[in-house]
């Protein structure tokens, strides 16, 4: 059947939701059911990880082809599938998705008080459907569990965010729906064109140069939205304020690598004329991102606003890579993403340390953190050192290939790609100086306690795969080299093909 | 030919009699009896709709096959559902009398009659069975000026409406000369043109038609009849009859008048962008729930109609699965409209469900699901329906309609997802009663389909698959 031996895939999918059928069955008062609910959504989501860590064994590094394949009929006279599988683009987003999602049942432990329970299932249900959809080998099964995140992050964010949530709310699902109605209209003009929605099966069917643009518009559309690319990404920083810690976490950790996930999985390969012709828009729309972004980060007051915009900068970056159409461009995006989903994870963590004590994140209320607590600035301080990309830790290899990558394209690209570095630097040092040194200003800081053990448990994790990010990236880029070589092969043929037909 | 065919209808309508001369009988209020029974017979009825043979009858005026086996078990579906909802509801309002089941089941032996009518003049005798009893229990309470004005609206509303296709039907067997389904099929496949006098009945016979779907532009009496009749029979409207209509717009357009569609293409795309324009924009606005239902109600049927107008075997498909999965949604949001209930009064105001996930989550995440479904996400079944409209759209290049389509649903997500907003992110403002448990069944039960239609949706979507084969051979 497959390397595991059973539906691996399907069961990292769907065993959250047996989590959410025992905490839904649990009895008792309030505190009780809160306990429990933690307890189980954290157990669930363990188990989960260390079943998905079967994958980082049992994957087979040197095949582009799909792995751990699952095939059931679903709706067989449309041509409908439920299949799954894995390839080295999506096997590690698998991964980040499961880590992730114990390390924010852990950082909510104390943060949420009320309705435990709902926020533990709205958990639960969004690692289903986040999972689902890295593994989705359907276009249809795919939009399911694309669209269906919307409903517990729309929720995560209107009943534990704070007081602007429901503007947050509405703002993000309604900003993402538009973007993928357009998409599923066209997956539905693929599914009726090709007769099938399988991923595999349409990646052979050629479609027609005019179509191709059609529908690059259409997914860049959803996928745009997603990513964010400016001048779609407000809703970002909105939903990034308003939502709880762990809300933001999954939001920058796993959300936004959908949309760079679409991009590598279906634009370039379903459209490689479309994607060519228009590499120059995502360039420039990109390169406006990388460099706007990062100046609206400066004059940031809020801390989960800075790092909000300064994900969009590095989703910037994230987009150059995949329009370079080289093995380095590519590669680099994949890392990118994978270490931005860490390392911002654990800034909005470390955002939500503070705001946990002081309920405030404006950066002015704070100052000599690091005197009150040392662990936590050590901390603090390495993912920031990481997000700007100091080399030994994670964003660099990945911002690296990425320029490196972006040079073949064009050296001004490239440049634009390292201004977005340079600014980045310059409002995460100027953030940390100002939270973590200088002198207590206020007197209610001085009370303050550092990590606890829990805190530590959160962190540690992140930390350790910062560095192993940094220093061995061998271990995750080989995942990715087969896939990517298979995907420029493919593309580069099909633009051959295409030419000869022109001619 | 034999008229054993209709038995469904023959056993209805005799059960119908019985039933309302043993409710006369007794000397005491006997509205939960004879509730049961009528539940009884529609339970019957449907399980001879199961085993009916397919042919026609009655001198060619009454037709059986798939198409209407699966229209009429909606239809009986709707039907006994919202009587469900309406037993607890009438005895708590005081509207607990025994004509009231009695005229559901006449209401609903009109209805299956319409859908198995094979002839203009058994389509206008099973419309009006249908729609007099409608009538009659839109003001059925009837001391309450609401409802009322509402059953007067309906009713002189409703009548200029079948004027219009009765109208309609004359022209069409002037300029045809037969009222016969299948002969009508005939003369205009033979003819060479079509005459303007038929064109201008087949407009009259959709207006009727849209009037009863309450499609734009003939979709002014819903909100207020809507809001005005009492919440069970507001369900019921939006349900049973709307099925009963749809499927009957189904076989007059594709059956007699199907090589015409090029006459009626472009009337219908008309109806179906105004009605989805208008059903999304429209609710943005509404605090009443009964109102607001109304508006989604019309913006659903604007996609239901797409289907149609697309006129393809897919189309027809898509169309049968939206009104499967659009009466289930809609039993279930009725089923909590009727539930809310503050301190044993009734209360419809989205202002209402502040807070519900506080005070009773169990019907707070049922909502959720509806309103979800409603709107069209996956994984819930309301997405699927959707989906397999847009699918027909596109399958037949209608991509502007397909857009419009698109767009005003993501307009009409913003009104669902405020009564989830309501619901889950406002203070509460006080409890609700607690749901009487025949709702919290009706809920539970649809709430489970919603939620869980993508794990088998085989069977809906191949008994839609042969209901729209059995319509276009």
């Amino acid at each position: 059947m497959n390397a595991a031996g059973f539906p691996l895939l399907s069961l990292i999918t769907f065993l959250p939701l047996a989590g959410v059928a025992i905490i839904m069955s649990i009895r008792g008062d309030d505190e009780v059911i809160a306990r429990n609910s933690r307890w189980t959504a954290f157990w669930t989501s363990l188990i989960v990880f260390l079943l998905s860590l079967i994958l980082w064994a049992r994957f087979d590094r040197s095949s582009a082809e799909f792995q751990f394949v699952e095939q059931l009929a679903w709706l067989p006279e449309f041509g409908v599938g439920y299949h799954m599988g894995v390839d080295g683009i999506s096997v590690l987003f698998v991964l980040l998705s499961t880590a992730l999602t114990p390390i924010c049942i852990m950082a909510s432990w104390e943060a949420i008080r009320t309705q435990v329970r709902e926020y533990m299932i709205a958990f639960l249900v969004l690692e289903t459907m986040m999972v689902g959809m890295f593994c989705a080998l359907d276009f249809i099964v795919f939009y399911i569990f694309f669209e269906g995140v919307l409903i517990p992050m729309f929720l995560i964010i209107g009943v534990w965010g704070g007081p602007r949530r429901v503007y947050a709310a509405f703002k993000f699902f309604l900003y993402t729906l538009l973007g993928s109605v357009l998409m599923l209209l066209a997956i539905i003009y693929l599914w009726y064109n090709a007769g099938t929605t399988d991923i595999p099966q349409l990646f052979e069917h050629p479609i027609s140069r005019t179509a191709q643009i059609w529908i690059f518009f259409a997914f860049l559309a959803s996928f745009a939205v997603k990513v964010p690319m400016w001048p779609v990404h407000t809703w970002l920083p909105d939903a990034h304020v308003e939502a709880p810690t762990a809300g933001s976490v999954i939001l920058a950790g796993v959300l936004l690598k959908m949309g760079g996930y679409g991009f590598l999985r279906f634009t370039l390969p379903l459209l490689p004329e479309a994607s060519v012709q228009f590499a120059p828009l995502i360039f420039a729309l990109s390169v406006i991102a990388v460099v706007y972004t990062s100046l609206v980060a400066l004059a940031q007051e809020d801390m989960k606003k800075l790092i909000a915009y300064s994900s969009v900068a590095h989703m910037g970056i994230v987009t150059i890579g995949i329009f370079t159409f080289n093995p380095q461009g590519l590669s680099g995006a994949l890392f990118t993403m994978l270490a931005h989903g860490i390392v911002s994870s654990a800034l909005f963590l470390c955002v939500g340390v503070l705001y946990d004590r002081v309920h405030s994140r404006e950066i002015a209320r704070y100052g000599g953190v690091a005197k009150i607590m040392p662990g936590y600035a050590v901390v603090f301080m390495i993912f920031t050192m990481a997000s700007i990309a100091l080399p030994g830790l994670a964003n660099f290899v990945g911002e690296f290939l990425v320029i490196f990558g972006a040079w073949l394209v064009n050296p001004w690209l490239a440049f634009g790609a390292a201004l977005g570095m340079i600014l980045g630097a310059a409002y995460m040092l100027w953030l940390y100086r100002r939270v973590v040194f200088g002198r207590i200003t206020r007197g209610d800081l001085r009370t303050l306690l550092d990590l606890s053990p829990r805190e530590y448990a959160v962190f540690v994790p992140l930390v350790l795969l910062t560095l192993w990010m940094g220093v061995y990236p061998q271990s995750f880029l080989s995942f990715f080299d087969a896939s990517v070589a298979a995907l420029l092969e493919r593309h580069v043929a099909a633009l051959g093909s295409a030419r000869l037909a022109g001619m | 030919m034999s008229w054993t065919l209709a038995m469904p209808e023959l056993v209805l309508a005799c059960a119908g009699l019985v039933i309302l001369v043993a409710g006369v009988i007794p000397n005491r209020e006997t509205f939960f009896p004879v509730s049961m029974a009528v539940i009884g017979a529609l339970i019957v009825a449907a399980l001879l709709v199961i085993n009916q043979p397919e042919g026609t009858a009655l001198g060619g005026q009454y037709v059986s096959d798939a198409y209407s086996g699966f229209m009429k078990l909606l239809a009986l579906a709707g039907a006994a559902l919202s009587m469900l909802l309406a037993i607890d509801w009438n005895e708590k309002e005081g509207l607990g009398r025994f004509e009231f089941p009695v005229l559901v089941l006449l209401s609903a032996l009109g209805m299956m009659v319409m859908i198995s009518a094979n002839d203009l003049m058994a389509l206008y005798l099973g419309l009006e069975l249908l729609s007099l009893p409608l009538y009659v229990i839109a003001a059925f309470d009837r001391d309450n000026a609401r409802s009322s004005e509402a059953g007067l609206k309906y009713f002189v509303l409703g009548a200029l409406a079948s004027g219009l296709l009765l109208y309609g039907a004359t022209l069409v067997y002037g300029f045809a000369g037969t009222t016969n389904f299948d002969r009508l099929a005939d003369v205009f496949s033979a003819a060479q043109g079509v005459s303007a006098g038929v064109v201008v009945g087949i407009v009259f016979v959709i207006a009727g038609l849209a009037f009863k779907v309450s499609a734009v532009p003939f979709h002014m009496w819903t909100p207020d009849v809507y809001e005005g009749a009492p919440t069970p029979v507001t369900a019921f409207f939006a349900t049973a009859p709307k099925v009963a209509a749809i499927a009957l717009f189904g076989r007059v357009l594709l059956g007699p008048f199907g090589d015409l569609a090029g006459q009626w293409q472009q009337v219908l795309l008309l109806i179906s962008v105004g009605s989805m324009l208008l059903g999304s924009f429209a609710a943005l606005r509404q605090s009443n729930l009964k109102r607001l239902m109304a508006y989604s109600s019309i913006g659903h049927v604007g996609y239901a109609l797409m289907g149609l107008a697309v006129a393809s075997d897919v189309g027809l498909r898509g169309l049968l699965i939206y009104m499967a999965i659009y009466l289930v949604m809609n039993i279930g949001t009725f089923a909590v409209l009727v539930a809310m209930r503050r301190q044993g009064k009734a209360v419809e105001q989205v202002e209402d469900l502040a807070g519900l996930a506080d005070t009773d989550p169990g019907m707070a995440m049922w909502m959720a699901v509806f309103m979800f479904s409603l709107a069209g996400i996956p994984p819930l079944a309301g997405f699927f329906s959707k989906l397999y409209i847009f699918l027909a759209a596109v399958q037949g290049g209608f991509w502007t309609l397909a857009v419009i389509g698109v767009l005003t649903s993501v307009v009409s997500a913003y009104y669902y997802l405020r009564i989830v907003k309501v619901m889950y992110f406002d203070r509460p403002v006080g409890a609700l009663d607690r749901a009487p448990a025949s709702l919290v069944v009706v809920m539970a039960g649809t709430g489970v389909f919603n939620a869980l239609f993508w794990l088998w949706p085989a069977p809906i979507v191949a008994a839609a698959q042969a209901a729209a084969a059995a319509l276009l051979g």
